[in-house]
């Protein structure tokens, strides 16, 4: 990758230092830590500022005149404003907190789908998408008679725009869309898909459950409707994530579910519903899991996400290129566009048994599906085994990994 | 295992016969004329097995067969099982199972088991007792065993 030669190239190293995580051996090695797509460790910060409201600030948000009520409403609403910058929405009100992506991608599927989908009608999703994108659209379809239609891949793991665009016609509601594939890492090319989309009158939901942690994300030059992340893979943490919406869209949405928080009055005859954000966040939140997602924005974005991005960018072009020097090596997912996330198989050896021999040197990678069985399936492989990249990653964790799967290769030699 | 491979916790689990039989698996295909069969499913890492039995009249499991694909654990015990209960009875063969499985996940020994019943193979598996997320992997065949001789076409390990 080339770095314009203007910007100071940053070391990275010095962030390493902030994870606690990192910093331990595992069985008897320095533990490599190239998991982070399933879930990334926390950095010091983001551990402090949960602790620190446990001890000190802890009440219930929204309901009290005391102090300490006041205090922890402060923290978690502040978490949503600086939410609200770090994807530069265009309001406060279209944060909404959930436990995580799975849950905001069934919020729009139960919210705003469940009432406007028709028998005929289809939903538009592509063979790359993770379960979560996959499972509350075939609920919502059951649930309604629509018909949920898939976008096939290509042998590289790049969505096949054109049958995609075919596909786009009148009767697709909504699109549901991944912004970066955790199986493979493809990178969407959301801009020109939401832009058609738009064009054809369709809904667009992204999954940028893989897209925030690892590039800087802006949700109004995308142009969609909705956006959904999860805290845990953003350094944050685990019961904490994101809906974002287009307001007038999630205006004209019915609540999720009922409860406390989410309402004005209530009577038996008559609910009146509270305003955007709290009409979709029932009972009491995951305030101290939110107040770390907070601190998790704060320090990404004292380090810039566009730095991070180059950052990984130069260390996935490594890994490749250092992968690619193993004999019986294959990559798989090879898009021309990817980000973070490398699968790939050695030799026969299955995926299970590489992550074990590997964790018995101390480096922790993911094996299997990944939960994107529908890749596995068009790619005809049981499943991958799959290093990702943080933006605590370095040159000597892919030398590690490297070293252990020379290893792997000699144990099935 | 190569000699270069200097790690006691790996070379445990990965012991020349469990190589041998994961490269080289006995009793694998499909066998046309099974009076009882099961699959196997693990739902962790997507592995299916199928296994393939022929049991008698007078209760012995005449032959046995698996296909399917999986790490060098599964097919390992998978090939290891075709091996053990081939000829047993299917009491005997039950027997097996229990005991397999006990020792396993509870590091136990099973009770005394018939004289027909040659279990000694099977404690090449032993060293996925350190490994708790691989035990599913050694247990797979062996619950779809059960599941086959009690007529279920269809079992998970979860
Ligand atoms: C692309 C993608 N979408 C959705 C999810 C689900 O996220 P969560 O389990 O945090 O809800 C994940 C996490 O694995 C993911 O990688």
């Amino acid at each position: 990758m080339n770095l314009p030669q203007s910007q100071p190239i940053r070391d990275f190293s010095d962030y390493r230092s902030d994870f606690p995580g990192l910093h331990q051996t595992v069985n008897g090695q320095p533990l490599v830590y190239l998991d982070s797509a399933a879930s990334a460790q926390q950095p010091t910060p983001v551990i402090e500022a949960v602790a620190r409201y446990q001890r000190e600030d802890h009440a219930n948000v929204h309901r009290g005149v005391h102090t300490l009520s006041h205090r922890a409403t402060e923290l978690y609403e502040g978490a949503r404003d600086k939410l609200c910058e770090f994807i530069n929405a265009n309001s406060r009100a279209e944060i909404i907190l959930t436990s995580g992506t799975t849950e905001s991608i069934n919020l729009v599927a139960q919210s705003y789908c469940r009432g406007m989908l028709k028998p005929g009608d289809q939903v538009l999703i592509t063979s790359l998408e993770h379960h979560s994108n996959i499972v509350p659209w075939q609920l919502v379809c059951e649930q309604t008679g629509a018909e949920l239609i898939v976008a096939p891949i290509n042998d590289r793991g790049e969505v096949e725009l054109d049958e995609l665009y075919e596909l786009m016609t009148g009767r697709v509601r909504l699109l549901g869309i991944g912004h970066v594939s955790n199986a493979l890492g493809s990178i969407n090319p959301l801009h020109d898909i939401i832009r058609r989309a738009k064009q054809a009158g369709i809904t667009v939901l992204v999954d940028g459950a893989q897209g925030v942690p690892h590039m800087p994300v802006d949700v109004q030059a995308l142009g969609c409707d909705f956006y959904a992340f999860s805290g845990h893979k953003m350094f944050g943490p685990t019961g904490t994530g994101v809906l974002w919406g287009r307001e007038s869209v999630l205006e004209s949405m019915p609540p999720y579910q009922g409860g406390g928080d989410m309402i004005l009055e209530v009577s038996f005859d008559k609910t009146v519903f509270n305003d955007l954000p709290y009409k979709f966040e029932a009972g009491t939140p995951n305030i101290s899991g939110v107040v770390g997602l907070g601190a998790a924005v704060d320090y990404l974005s004292a380090i810039g996400m566009e730095a991070i991005s180059h950052h990984e960018t130069s260390l996935h072009d490594y890994m490749v290129q250092q992968l690619s020097t193993i004999e019986g090596m294959r990559l798989v997912g090879t898009a021309r566009q990817q980000a973070s996330v490398q699968s790939f198989m050695l030799n026969e050896i299955h995926p299970h048994d590489l992550g074990t021999i590997l964790d018995h040197q101390g480096i922790a990678i993911r094996t299997g599906h990944h939960c994107a069985m529908p890749v596995m399936q068009r790619l005809g492989l049981p499943g991958t085994a799959r290093a990702s990249l943080g933006l605590y990653n370095n040159h000597d964790d892919i030398d590690r990994l490297i070293a252990g799967l020379e290893k792997a290769r000699q144990v099935f030699a | 295992m190569n000699a270069a491979v200097d790690n006691p916790q790996l070379q445990n689990l990965y012991r020349e016969l469990i190589l041998d039989h994961a490269t080289k698996p006995r009793n694998f295909g499909r066998l046309a004329a099974a009076t009882h069969n099961a699959e196997g499913i693990n739902p962790l890492c997507g592995d299916r097995l199928s296994l393939y039995l022929c049991i008698d009249a007078g209760s012995r499991i005449d032959s046995i067969s698996f296909e399917g694909s999986g790490c060098a654990i599964s097919l390992a015990s998978a090939s290891l099982l075709t091996e053990t209960v081939k000829q047993l009875c299917v009491a005997d063969a039950q027997a097996c199972f229990t005991a397999f499985t006990q020792r396993l996940t509870q590091g136990t020994n099973p009770e005394a088991l018939p004289a027909a019943v040659g279990f000694d193979k099977l404690h090449a598996l032993d060293g996925v007792r350190e490994h708790p997320s691989r035990i599913k992997c050694a247990t797979l065949a062996w619950h779809a065993l059960h599941a086959a001789l009690h007529q279920q076409p269809l079992t998970t390990t979860e």
